[in-house]
């Protein structure tokens, strides 16, 4: 049988090589095909480039360390209790919050692709989805915080929350001192993204 | 056993590099273009989402490592399309191409913000679950799908063989050893199984560190 190579050869290697040169020739093809229509594909970047990001997970955080009655909901079902700030939809079906305490610091990866919170925390950034973090967050935790500057108190647990099925987890961090004053908005401006994966935590405000 | 992108635990990839919060979301303007194309596609239902991770994890080692984020989704964006036959080998090259028949079902701007706010739930009904909260169990080992040689799992290689506790229960979600294979959604109940850190890698950082795996039930045996 005659055998040719080209045909071997896996579909993407026919796209151009330059990545955005790729892209713009998937979009123009399935536009010319009908099957993918530009403005939809601009309604989507939308979204995500400016509608939905971590101030969502904050305002969730800022709620529950205000309301005792809505952290035990978020605690115990949290696909409802974010559903109540309207917060819900594609990567968050299945939420789960995950509560830091003095006993347990927790932090959340996808070692086998990038699972993630979208409806809370957006996109995830470069680094949630790089080899690196994805392979070393498992077995050494605490090494990685190190990078990001953090250090944990003697006698804190770290559990990894490997995002394996579609559950998706926010990290509920601890409410820091001196913070009694602020209001819920003031107190969402202090929560930042990396805090609601667990590679940071929240510093009491300046 | 495994494939290229089962890295947890993984020597050898150096130090994280945090960067900042202040960095745009898509840093590169046709990463925004990547993942909005691919969403769009999947909108035609050809394929569900344990089809589209199973197309990324079968780049060959050699594109996965070489291979951006982005390019990784592009790569099997068209792997998939021609797999399924919604474009042809000669159109992805740059042949004219033709109208699809399946023109009707492409997402219109319009329709964007509800199919994202509704999401695609995994959780159905199904069978009552074989364990309950603190039982132990045993996780399959090495980590296979049983019914397909190479083919999608999500039990992790690091988790492969250990005892470990179950912690939550799930009810029952899609399997994606079966929906990835276009075999049916086959739902099983799933659990968070957590295990001791010493267990998984010999040696835990501190004592009482744990990683937990979201995993279904086939995946695991009862220790008794």
């Amino acid at each position: 049988m005659p055998h040719d190579h080209a045909d071997d050869a896996p579909p993407h290697s026919l796209l151009p090589p330059e990545p955005a040169l790729r892209v713009k020739a998937l979009e123009t093809l399935l536009t010319r095909k009908g099957l993918v229509d530009p403005a939809a594909l601009d309604e989507i970047i939308e979204t995500y480039a400016h509608r939905i990001g971590p101030r969502n997970g904050a305002a969730v955080v800022a709620r529950a360390w205000v309301d005792q009655g809505f952290r035990a909901r978020l605690l115990s079902d949290a696909t409802a209790a974010v559903a109540e700030m309207g917060f819900t939809g594609r990567q968050g079906e299945h939420m789960v919050a995950v509560e830091n305490t003095p006993a347990q610091h927790n932090m959340v990866v996808c070692t086998l692709c990038s699972c993630y919170p979208w409806p809370l925390l957006g996109i995830p950034p470069g680094w949630y989805k790089s080899d690196a973090y994805r392979a070393r967050a498992v077995r050494e935790p605490r090494a990685v915080l190190a990078e990001f500057g953090v250090t944990l108190p003697e006698g804190q647990r770290v559990r990894v929350w490997d995002s394996t099925a579609e559950v998706r987890y926010l990290v509920l961090p601890m409410r820091p001192e001196g913070t009694k004053a602020l209001d819920e908005a003031a107190l969402a401006g202090l929560i930042h993204r990396d805090a609601m994966i667990g590679t940071a935590l929240v510093e009491p405000p300046a | 056993m495994s494939r290229v992108h089962d890295m947890g635990g993984r020597f050898g990839d150096g130090a994280v590099m945090p960067g900042s919060e202040n960095d745009p979301v898509f840093a590169q303007d046709w990463h925004a273009r990547a993942l909005a194309v691919t969403l769009a596609a999947g909108a035609l239902g050809q394929w569900n989402l344990d089809v589209s991770r199973h197309a990324r994890e079968c780049l060959s080692p050699a594109d996965y490592m070489a291979f951006s984020y982005y390019e990784k989704w592009l790569a099997a964006l068209a792997d998939l399309l021609v797999a399924r036959g919604v474009v042809t080998r000669a159109e992805l090259a740059g042949a004219a191409p033709d109208v699809s028949p399946l023109a009707e079902r492409a997402m219109r701007a319009e329709a964007v913000a509800g199919a994202l706010a509704r999401g695609g739930p995994a959780s159905r009904d199904g069978r009552a679950p074989r364990f309950a909260k603190g039982d132990s169990v045993r996780t399959r080992r090495p980590a296979r799908n049983v019914r397909v040689a190479g083919g999608h799992t999500r039990l992790p290689g690091y988790v492969a063989g250990l005892v470990g506790t179950i912690e939550r229960l799930h009810g029952c979600h899609v399997f994606p050893d079966a929906n990835a294979h276009d075999q049916g959604e086959q739902p099983e109940p799933l659990y968070t199984v957590v295990f001791d850190a010493a267990e998984a890698w010999g040696a835990a950082e501190a004592p009482g560190d744990t990683v937990s795996c979201d995993l279904w039930e086939s995946y695991l045996e009862p220790v008794a």
